[in-house]
């Protein structure tokens, strides 16, 4: 066995023990709490109580279609937004502007968003305040804009998470197919910007977009800490119910939480098949309707409402965050007045607040980015070596894995296992991360590593330079750049971390988000707005830190400048 | 209708000329060559008429067509029609799609639309291949495809990009005959860019050849 064959198993093992087996676990244990077999809390199965208990709960089934209703919408709402705005700003040569505009909305944090997103729509918050002279309202008016009933503060929140995410995701597949070509050979023909955008690239773009918009359809249907802060609260969504049922201090509650972390996967499954359905629809719908050759030129008029409405939750977005700031730096902020009158820092000198908090999020960042990284690059360099594609389809698979599955239908699960074979809860909730840093790191990482020229290597090793030589002294170095944003990613996912943090800490490990989500629901936003702001500004350090590193160190390599 | 390109030139982004001014009348039927050194901005020139350019480029001088300034329109408004040197059928669509695509849409009704498209196919030699997908078409059925589907569109000039250029040499006569007959038959201006002398011989029309705009003499 060669050194390469030893790389390769060890990686390859690693990933397995570490991201498959653990999933499974969780899955196979949350399945068999469902159904009344979980030993270790001295319940043996198979049964239907955890069901008939679950199904006993008030609001249940509302909180259930909730879930689904916010999940869909706000999914559909971002990928529409997103096509639109990317099919706007493509005609005008723009879209590196667009994705460094979105950049900082993709590296903040769902809950500093969320919480943020509260500030602004609350009857107390920035909008009602706006408006309070012309309404003539004394004092905070009586709406439910946070927490609504039907969940669209929440759709909005999500919404302004995830449109960015689309629109990069669009961004890398339009490279991919001949934008400029179809669009001149549509144009040719007499057909509108719009037209050519519906009927020639948005099929080709969809098997390639595919993935990422059920990935973000999971994480819509199965939002916990976005919709603990703006969602509905009676009944709340499922998700958070099932969460809420996860805390519980009575173990046996467990049991319905198990059947609910089920029916959370039945849920998304009905999702995913409601996307494909409509997505089959569409596309019979659309070959009926190009097949009669309308040219649909004045529908180019009508991008403008997705690129106003992208603007229009773009903008709420960086009020949230801009009050966010507002509030951790307020010292006196009364109705109606827009900005605090008296500011301090009284907040943000109270270190002990946050300091250890802080503290801990940036150290299980780092500690499962770094570990995250390891196995990427050793995984990738395994396959160098021994010419394998680097994209294996199974583990292109496997690392899909935690991100489609609603986190709530293995984590229960695994922190049922904890109950029996309790790891340090730090390396649990390290661990808990790595789960999700590890499969967004190589998607980033995946494509640079594979697009380096194979003729640098070549060359070095006809210098002598053996395989760990190449390693170190050429491909690393000159992939800098994409590593960092690589890495810079994996940490911002960490961060933002609510669920893995709370269910395998065991509740003894705080981090910014944690301590972010418990903190909105209180009564000082001041202290909220401090740790939100916190939970935006390290991984916005870490990007520019990424971006910097390779810039500096490669200040006079104009070659590397394009490889990020 | 005639193509008239009045004291034509492109201006790249940073205000340099491509090529020196360029006029030429292309008569309805007419086929009309311009030449010249590859790189000099042949493609850029049909983008520019055809309203393609790409963001930063300026178009100097005017587009006519029967008599109307095109200068302005989007290039969907322009009638214009284009065929590429790589065919560029839509690889999602069937060959039939394709061509359903590009058929105006003053033909209304399913079975009118169907059989037009399968009387283009007929004509191009491609009956039957209607359900294919395009990517099995060998190089000169996708040339016949592509040129049948522009001018089902019916426009009212056509802009041919190389088109044969990537063609098998056996074929290439062949399908040149083809495409430059059906332009004929169809009466509408046609302008060929091409470094290929036997295009230009075979298209029958005005030649022109494309010069550096710094080039006092004008020719290479």
């Amino acid at each position: 066995m060669t050194s390469a064959h030893v790389l390769r198993a060890v990686s390859g093992a690693a990933i397995l023990a570490g991201l498959g087996l653990p999933v499974l676990l969780g899955l196979g244990h949350g399945l068999a709490a469902a159904f009344g077999h979980f030993p270790a809390i001295g319940a043996h199965g198979p049964g239907l109580q955890p069901w008939r208990d679950l199904m006993a709960m008030p609001g249940i089934g509302r909180a259930a279609a909730l879930a689904l209703w916010t999940g869909l919408a706000a999914t559909g709402l971002s990928l529409v937004l997103a096509l639109g705005l990317v099919a706007w700003v493509q005609g005008r040569d723009r879209l590196r502007a667009l994705r460094l505009l979105l950049a900082p909305l993709l590296a903040a944090p769902h809950a500093a968003i969320a919480i943020g997103l509260a500030f602004v729509l609350a009857p107390s918050g920035w909008i009602a305040r706006a408006l309070a002279p012309l309404a003539g309202w004394d004092r905070p008016p009586d709406i439910a804009t946070t927490g609504d009933p039907l969940g669209l503060a929440l759709i909005l929140g999500l919404v302004a998470k995830e449109l960015p995410f689309l629109v990069l995701v669009l961004a890398g597949a339009l490279t991919q197919i001949p934008v400029r070509a179809h669009m001149a050979a549509g144009r040719s023909l007499g057909y509108g910007r719009a037209a050519v955008w519906l009927w020639l690239l948005l099929p080709q773009l969809w098997p390639l977009i595919r993935l990422p918009v059920l990935v973000v359809l999971a994480f819509s249907v199965s939002v916990v800490d976005m919709a603990l802060i703006l969602g509905p609260s009676a009944p709340p969504t499922l998700p958070v119910m099932i969460a809420r049922l996860n805390a519980d201090p009575d173990l046996q509650v467990l049991l319905p939480a198990s059947a609910g972390g089920v029916l959370q996967l039945g849920l998304l499954l009905c999702a995913f098949a409601a996307l494909w359905a409509l997505a089959r629809a569409a596309g019979a719908t659309g070959r009926a309707l190009l097949r009669r050759g309308a040219r649909l030129q004045g529908a180019d008029r009508a991008l403008a409402l997705p690129v106003l409405a992208s603007a229009g939750t773009a903008l709420a977005a960086v009020l949230a965050l801009a009050g966010l700031l507002a509030w951790s730096v307020a010292f006196s902020w009364r109705w109606p007045d827009l900005f605090p009158a008296e500011l301090t820092l009284r907040h943000w000198q109270a270190t002990g607040r946050w300091g250890d908090t802080a503290l801990a999020s940036g150290l299980i960042a780092l500690a499962a980015t770094g570990l995250a990284l390891v196995a990427a690059v050793a995984w990738l360099e395994s396959a160098d070596r021994l010419g394998r594609p680097a994209a294996d389809r199974w583990l292109t698979a496997l690392i899909h894995v935690p991100l489609l599955l609603p986190q709530l239908s293995f984590l229960t699960g695994l922190s049922g296992l904890m109950i029996r074979a309790p790891l340090p809860p730090l390396a649990a909730v390290i661990w808990g991360h790595w789960l999700f840093v590890f499969p967004y790191l190589m998607i980033a990482l995946k494509g640079p590593w594979t697009a380096l020229d194979p003729r640098l290597g070549r060359s070095a090793a006809a210098l002598g330079a053996g395989p760990w030589r190449r390693l170190w002294r050429v491909k690393l170095p000159v992939l800098l750049a994409p590593l960092a944003t690589a890495a810079a990613v994996g940490f911002a996912v960490s961060i933002a971390q609510y669920l893995p943090t709370l269910f395998l800490g065991g509740g003894r490990v705080e981090t910014l988000t944690t301590e972010a989500v418990a903190l909105a629901s209180g009564s000082d936003r001041r202290v909220a707005a401090v740790h939100a702001v916190l939970q935006a500004l390290l991984p916005w350090g870490v990007f520019l830190a990424a971006l910097a590193v390779p810039a500096v160190l490669h200040r006079n390599r104009r070659g590397l400048g394009g490889a990020a | 209708m005639t193509l008239q390109l009045d004291a034509l030139s492109v201006l790249a982004p940073d205000g340099t000329a491509l090529f020196a001014p360029l006029s030429l009348t292309v008569q309805p039927g007419e086929v009309a060559s311009v030449t010249g050194p590859s790189g000099i901005g042949k493609s850029t020139l049909l983008a520019a008429v055809g309203g393609h350019l790409e963001p930063g480029f300026r178009l100097c001088g005017a587009v006519r067509l029967g008599g109307r300034d095109l200068g302005g329109l989007p290039a969907e408004r322009r009638g214009i029609g284009m065929m590429f040197q790589e065919a560029v059928l839509f690889p999602h669509l069937s060959v039939a799609d394709n061509l359903a695509f590009g058929l105006a849409p003053r033909h209304r009704g399913r079975r009118a639309r169907r059989g037009a498209v399968a009387a283009a196919l007929e004509q191009a030699g491609l009956a039957g291949f209607g359900p294919r997908d395009p990517a099995t078409l060998s190089g000169g059925q996708r040339a016949r495809a592509a040129l049948m589907r522009t001018l089902l569109a019916e426009p009212r000039a056509v802009l041919l990009d190389e088109p044969f250029s990537g063609l098998d040499p056996e074929r290439r006569d062949a399908i040149r005959r083809f495409a430059f007959d059906t332009i004929r038959a169809a009466g509408i201006p046609a302008l060929l860019v091409t470094h290929d002398a036997e295009d230009v011989r075979a298209a029958c029309g005005p030649v022109l050849a494309l010069s550096r705009a710094t080039d006092p003499t004008g020719g290479p």
